[in-house]
């Protein structure tokens, strides 16, 4: 039973574990909670049909746990960023460069969400910065209150930068609000300039794109004013970076860009 | 209610794991809105829900038919009837300044061709009411 949320009362953690017996074992206590509800309510003379107004978001729940943290960062002049794309962006390469570069000015953590493995926290905690590794078993993207649980681990400092690095996944984390101030989708330039349209909820979802790897432009055919072109039709907002986090090319915008996003988040309004 | 993503689960051939999986868990949170409504509203059973999903919501209906089934089975909601109500999508144009059908995010506007658009409706997925007994 968790003291903020209470989920120790709901399912939301059943699609979260990887069902050990013991596990399952525990949820079917709560199985049997609800059943027992739903009987009891079954009253004689009340089986009869009716109608139920309810008019209710399906993702109200996830919504509220994103509001919660959201004033969380709100409260500590916190940046925190969503990092989105599909697998192989370079988005961890990107996050250790851009680390690497920050940490002695700002106070930096990590949130790392993948299917399996802690391969990605610990390349980040060699970077001597905290990151804690989510796993999300079968699920295809965070969500809120998982982050919400993230967060009372990581214990983020006031002012500090959250990057949260969400599963390489194009479509699903596109609908998850997590609290972040901003969703930063990745594309590689290896990935081919039509992702943006073949993929559009998650560049329409995004302020910034960043495209990556472009070190490797001489050896591609990539169309990158297509592929910006493509962007800023799904999303007429979106502002983008090119950038080569290996050879750190394009890397000082990004920089730039942080650091003033940062200070956005540290100015106290009325 | 049984283990949701157990290992007796297997999608049907041609559902990208990635895409079912997203609807799965928009089920289990539909279904976590009946449990919860159960007890404030007096009921123990599920029959029909009435979900308006917008065309620009990234929801695959199919696989939510599909995947609501799954997640239902042994709860209040088993064999309840799923109703989709589909909401076509709805940009505002910029330089036209009024209201246009978009079938998808990356559209152009119909008359002017611009795609400074701006969408007000279609990108929502809400339970909208509920018959039960």
């Amino acid at each position: 039973m968790c003291g903020v949320c209470g989920c120790g009362e709901g399912h939301s953690h059943s699609h979260d574990h990887d069902h050990e017996h013991p596990h399952d074992h525990e949820h079917h206590d709560h199985d049997h909670h609800h059943d027992h509800d739903a009987e009891h309510a079954h009253a004689p003379g009340l089986s009869q049909k009716r109608m139920v107004q309810i008019e209710q978001d399906i993702l109200a729940k996830n919504n509220r746990y994103a509001a919660e943290n959201r004033s969380y960062f709100g409260e500590r002049g916190m940046l925190v960023l969503n990092l989105v794309s599909s697998p192989g962006s370079g988005k961890t390469t990107l996050l250790t460069e851009t680390i690497v570069r920050l940490k002695e000015d700002l106070d930096i953590t990590v949130i790392e969400g993948d299917q399996q493995t802690t391969r990605d926290a610990e390349r980040i905690r060699a970077t001597g910065v905290p990151a804690l590794q989510i796993n999300t078993g079968k699920g295809c993207h965070l969500d809120a209150h998982r982050v919400g649980h993230a967060l009372e681990t990581l214990q983020p400092k006031n002012h500090s930068l959250l990057f949260i690095e969400n599963v390489g996944n194009l479509v699903c984390p596109s609908a998850f609000d997590l609290g972040e101030a901003h969703k930063v989708v990745i594309l590689s330039v290896t990935e081919g300039e039509d992702k943006p349209i073949k993929y559009p909820d998650m560049f329409h979802a995004a302020d910034l794109m960043i495209l990556n790897k472009t070190d490797l432009l001489p050896y591609l055919d990539f169309d990158t004013e297509q592929c910006i072109q493509y962007a800023k039709q799904v999303n007429p907002r979106i502002k983008i970076l090119s950038l080569s986090a290996k050879t750190g090319e394009g890397m000082d915008s990004w920089l730039r860009w942080l650091k003033a996003e940062l200070e956005l988040q540290r100015i106290d309004y009325a | 209610m049984t283990n949701l993503f157990g290992t007796n689960l297997h999608l049907p051939e041609g559902y990208m794991a990635g895409i079912a999986m997203h609807e799965m868990s928009l089920c289990e949170s539909i279904l976590q809105v009946l449990e919860q409504q159960a007890e404030a509203q007096q009921y123990s059973r599920v029959k029909t829900v009435w979900l308006e999903i917008g065309a620009l919501a990234s929801v695959e209906t199919e696989a939510l038919r599909f995947s609501f089934d799954v997640v239902v089975q042994g709860s209040l909601a088993e064999h309840a009837q799923l109703e989709i109500i589909e909401v076509p999508g709805q940009a505002w144009c910029m330089p036209c300044g009024c209201n246009v059908v978009v079938q998808q995010l990356y559209d152009l506007c119909p008359h002017c061709g611009s795609h400074q658009l701006q969408v007000n409706s279609g990108d929502q997925m809400r339970i909208k009411e509920l018959e039960v007994e």
